[in-house]
C-alpha cells in the first residue's frame, strides 16, 4: 500500500495541469502542427486561384476535354488510345502515360536482366571477363545519363539507312531511319479465345510447378517444369489458335512514296530512349548484385560444394535466394530512378508523359498549375506502386525464421 | 567520326545546361513551382508596376530563343544579337537610356509562357506569334507586331519535292509547344494527307534531327527556316518550299495587368516604326531632333510631354532611335538583304510602301 501512494500523488497533480502531462502536450504540439500545414496548405492555394483569376490566366480541369489539335510521333500510346488530332487533350495525357509506362516496364526488366549479368561477370574468375565488366560498369555509370541518350540517339540515327534503303530482315520487318518497321496485327473474332487459354496456360503452369515442388520435396525426384510450362503457356493457346482457324490479320507496313505506311512502327526515339536507361540503370544495378553476391559468406558456396552441388546450381539456389535480401531494397530505389529519368526522353521528342503533357498540352493550354499537379501526382502513383510490389516481394524473400 | 564529336559536343552543351539549372523534370517544375509560390506569397507584386521593379534593379529582363540567327542569337563576342533583342534593347533605352542595360534568359519554346506569367522575365521577346488563345486566357499581352511570319517547311533538294501538297506521308520534324505543331496538324488534315510528326522541345536538336535524315521536312516559321538553314551541314542542299501555310505576327509580350509597362514596350516599337516613316535614323536623329518637323519633334521629346505619360524622360524615343535605330534600320541590320538571313522587306516594309508595318501617331 506504501508503494501505491506516491503514484496516487502523482495523478492527483497530473489532474491539477493537463499541460503538464507530456502525453497531453504532445497531442496539443501535433495537432498545432497538422493545423498549420492545413492552414498553409489551403491558403496557398486560395492564393493562387485568386491569382489566376486576377491574372486572367486560365485554370479548372475543363481542358481534358477539349480539341488538342495537334499530333503525336506513332507509338504504343497512340495504337492504344487511336490518338488523332481531333482527339482531347485528355486523350494526349492517355497517349503520355502509356508510353511513359512502356518504356519504364521494358526498360526494368531489361535493365534487371543486362544488370544481373553485369554483377555476376564481375565477380567471374574469369580474368577477361570480370574486367570487362568491370570496365563497361565504370565507364557507362560516370557518363551522364543524358548525355548517353542523345548519343545513342544520334548514333542511331546516323547508322541507320533512310527508308529507300531500308535493312530488310524478312517477314515484312524493315529498319531505317524512321524506325523499326512490323506487321501490326488486327486480331478478328476468336482471339479473345486465345487470350483466355494463355490465361488458363498460365495458371496450369503455376499448379504444374507446386506440383513438382511437393513431389520433389516428397521422393527427390525432378520434373522439367521450365519446358512444361512453354508448352503449357504457348501451346496451348497456339493450339486453339490454330484449331480456330488463324483469326488474326495482318497490316503489312509497304513503301510508299517518302515512308513506310501501315504497320507497326518502332521509333528510333523509343530505341534510344531504351537503350540508354537500360544500359546506364544496369550498370548500378550490376554493383547491387555484386554486393548482394559478395554479402553471402564465402562458406555457403563452400558447403554447397561439399555436397557435390554444381557452380551453376550452387549460384541459383544457394547464393542468389539470399543475395537476394540484400539486394531487393536499393533495387527498387533503381526501378523508380529509371522511371524518373525515363522523363528525359524529352530531350529526344519521345512522346513519354513530360514531353506529351507536361511539354505540348502544358503550353497550349498555358495551365501549368493543373497540368504539373497531374504529372506530379502520376509520377507518385507509379513510384508508390512500385515500392509496394517491390516490398511485397521483399517481404516474400525476407529470411524466414523457423 | 567529325559528326559523332561534333553531336557529343552538343549534347554536352545540352548536359550543361540542364545540369546548370537542374534536371528537365526540375526545370519545368521549379520554375512552375516558383511562379506558384511567387502567384502565391507576393499577391501584388505582378500587378504592381513592372517599371519600379525594373528601375529598381538597374535592368530590364528579357527573354529570348536558345538561338535562332537574326531574331535572338549570341554572336561571337558572347553578346545578343537580333531583332528580337533590338527590341528589348529598345524598352531599356527608352527606360535608361541605355541600350546595354538588359540581361537576358534564353527560352525554348516550351518554357518561355511560364517564364513570363511567373515573373522570371520582364517582356518575352522570342518569335511568339500572337493568337487570341495565347492573348486571353495565359494572362499575357501583346505589345504589337515586329516581324509579320508565316509557317513553311524545308525539304532536301534530292527528294524532288517542289510543293507542300507533296508531301503525303513525310515524317515532319518541328517544335514542342508552339503554333507550328497545330498549323501543322491542320495543314495535313485540311488536304487529306498522312504525317508523321516528331516534335523536340530544343530547336539544337530540330535541326540535328533533320540533319540526320530522320525527317523528310522541317517546318517552323519561315524565318526561322532561313535562319535554321545556316546550321545544316550543307545549307544549299535544302529549300525552303513556296507554300506559306499560317500568319504567324511575332511580336513581344507582357504580363497582363501592369498597363504602364504595356504601355512602355508597346510604344517603344511603335516609335521605332514611326522614327522609320519619318526618316529619323541612328545616324541623324540629333540633328532631326533640333528640326522643324513637329511630328519629330513630338517623337523626340523636344515637344510635348508624351515620355512622361508612360513615366519615362521625355527623351524616350530620341535614347531608342540613337542607341538603337529605327525599324529598317534593325530589320536590315539583322534579316535584311545584306545578311545571311538575306530577307527582303516584303510584308514587313511599311504601309507607306505597300507592306504592314504601321504604327499609331504619337501626338
Ligand atoms: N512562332 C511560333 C514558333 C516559335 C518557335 O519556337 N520557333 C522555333 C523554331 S524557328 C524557335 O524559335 N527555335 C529557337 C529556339 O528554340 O531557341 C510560336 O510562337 O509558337
Amino acid at each position: 500500500m506504501a508503494v501505491q501512494e506516491p503514484a496516487a500523488e502523482v495523478a492527483e497533480s497530473g489532474r491539477a495541469s493537463l499541460l503538464y502531462d507530456p502525453k497531453i502536450r504532445a497531442l496539443i504540439s501535433q495537432v498545432a502542427l497538422i493545423l498549420l500545414v492545413i492552414w498553409l496548405g489551403y491558403s496557398m492555394i486560395t492564393n493562387t486561384i485568386s491569382n489566376l483569376e486576377r491574372q486572367q490566366i486560365a485554370s479548372g480541369f475543363g481542358f481534358l476535354g477539349t480539341t488538342s489539335g495537334f499530333s503525336i510521333a506513332p507509338s504504343l500510346g497512340t495504337y492504344i488510345v487511336d490518338y488523332a488530332e481531333e482527339s482531347s487533350y485528355g486523350a494526349a495525357f492517355y497517349v503520355g502515360l502509356v508510353n511513359t509506362l512502356l518504356v519504364a516496364f521494358i526498360g526494368i526488366i531489361l535493365a534487371t536482366i543486362w544488370g544481373f549479368i553485369l554483377g555476376v561477370a564481375r565477380l567471374s574468375n574469369n580474368w577477361v571477363i570480370a574486367k570487362l565488366s568491370t570496365v563497361y560498369i565504370e565507364t557507362l555509370r560516370n557518363v551522364p545519363l543524358l548525355l548517353q541518350i542523345f548519343f545513342w540517339y544520334f548514333a542511331v540515327l546516323r547508322s541507320l539507312p533512310n527508308p529507300r534503303d531500308s535493312v530488310e530482315f524478312g517477314a515484312n520487318i524493315v529498319l531505317n531511319t524512321r524506325g523499326l518497321f512490323m506487321p501490326r496485327p488486327l486480331p478478328e473474332d476468336g482471339m479473345g479465345w486465345v487470350g483466355i487459354m494463355v490465361l488458363i496456360g498460365i495458371v496450369a503452369a503455376f499448379l504444374v510447378r507446386r506440383w513438382a515442388h511437393k513431389r520433389q520435396e516428397a521422393t527427390g525426384e525432378q520434373f522439367p517444369v521450365f519446358w512444361t510450362s512453354i508448352g503449357l503457356i504457348l501451346g496451348l493457346p497456339l493450339v486453339v489458335f490454330l484449331i480456330l482457324g488463324l483469326p488474326l490479320q495482318w497490316q503489312i507496313p509497304e513503301l510508299t512514296g517518302f515512308n513506310f505506311q501501315g504497320g507497326m512502327v518502332v521509333i528510333p526515339e523509343f530505341m534510344s530512349l531504351l537503350l540508354a536507361l537500360v544500359l546506364y540503370t544496369a550498370t548500378f544495378i550490376a554493383e547491387i548484385v555484386r554486393a548482394g553476391i559478395l554479402a553471402v559468406s564465402h562458406g555457403q558456396t563452400e558447403a554447397a560444394h561439399a555436397l557435390g552441388v554444381r557452380s551453376g546450381p550452387t549460384l541459383r539456389l544457394v547464393v542468389i535466394p539470399q543475395a537476394l535480401r540484400v539486394i531487393i531494397p536499393p533495387l527498387t530505389s533503381q526501378y523508380l530512378n529509371l522511371t524518373k529519368n525515363s522523363s528525359l526522353a524529352v530531350a529526344i521528342a519521345y512522346p513519354d508523359l513530360v514531353s506529351v503533357f507536361a511539354g505540348t498540352v502544358l503550353n497550349q493550354t498555358g495551365q501549368a498549375v493543373e497540368i504539373l499537379l497531374i504529372t506530379l501526382a502520376v509520377y507518385l502513383a507509379i513510384s508508390i506502386v512500385t515500392s509496394i510490389f517491390m516490398n511485397w516481394y521483399n517481404a516474400r524473400m525476407a529470411l524466414v525464421e523457423r | 567520326m567529325d559528326c559523332l564529336t561534333g553531336q557529343l559536343n552538343s549534347g554536352m552543351k545540352h548536359v550543361q545546361s540542364v545540369t546548370k539549372e537542374g534536371s528537365v523534370m526540375k526545370k519545368i517544375i521549379l520554375p512552375v513551382i516558383l511562379g506558384m509560390a511567387s502567384l502565391g506569397v507576393s499577391a501584388g507584386a505582378s500587378s504592381a508596376a513592372t517599371l519600379d521593379d525594373v528601375k529598381a534593379k538597374g535592368f530590364v529582363q528579357c527573354g529570348v530563343s536558345q538561338g535562332l540567327p537574326g531574331f535572338s542569337n549570341t554572336n561571337d563576342a558572347g553578346d545578343w544579337t537580333g531583332i528580337d533583342v533590338d527590341v528589348c534593347r529598345a524598352v531599356a533605352a527608352a527606360v535608361f537610356g541605355d541600350a546595354s542595360a538588359v540581361k537576358y534568359t534564353p527560352l525554348s519554346a516550351k518554357e518561355r509562357f511560364t517564364a513570363l506569367q511567373s515573373g522570371e522575365v520582364d517582356v518575352l521577346s522570342r518569335n511568339t506569334t500572337w493568337t487570341m488563345s495565347r492573348d486571353t486566357s495565359l494572362g499575357l499581352n501583346f505589345a504589337g507586331v515586329n516581324y509579320y511570319d508565316g509557317q513553311g517547311f524545308m525539304v532536301r533538294n534530292s527528294l524532288g519535292v517542289t510543293s507542300a501538297l507533296q508531301l503525303d506521308g513525310a515524317s515532319v520534324c518541328t517544335n514542342t509547344g508552339t503554333t507550328t505543331e497545330l498549323n501543322v496538324a491542320d495543314y495535313f488534315r485540311g488536304n487529306n494527307m498522312n504525317y508523321e510528326v516528331v516534335a523536340f522541345e530544343k530547336a539544337d536538336e530540330v535541326v540535328q534531327a533533320y540533319d540526320s535524315g530522320r525527317c523528310d521536312v522541317y517546318t517552323t516559321d519561315a524565318s526561322g527556316l532561313y535562319a535554321q538553314r545556316l546550321k545544316l551541314t550543307n545549307p544549299g542542299e535544302h529549300s525552303v518550299l513556296p507554300e506559306i501555310i499560317s500568319k504567324e505576327p511575332l511580336g513581344p509580350v507582357v504580363r497582363h495587368g501592369d498597363d504602364q509597362w504595356f504601355d512602355i514596350v508597346k510604344w517603344s516599337l511603335n516609335a521605332m516604326i514611326n522614327a522609320e516613316e519619318m526618316g529619323v535614323t541612328s545616324a541623324n536623329v540629333d540633328e532631326m531632333r533640333n528640326g522643324s518637323n513637329p511630328g519629330v519633334k513630338r517623337l523626340l521629346g523636344t515637344e510635348g510631354a508624351f515620355g512622361e505619360a508612360i513615366g519615362l524622360s521625355n527623351d524616350w524615343a530620341y535614347n531608342i532611335i540613337k542607341s538603337v535605330g529605327n525599324y529598317g534600320e534593325i530589320f536590315d541590320a539583322n534579316v535584311g538583304p545584306d545578311t545571311p538571313l538575306g530577307i527582303s522587306r516584303g510584308v514587313n516594309d511599311l504601309w507607306s510602301n505597300g507592306g504592314l508595318q504601321y504604327a499609331p501617331p504619337v501626338r
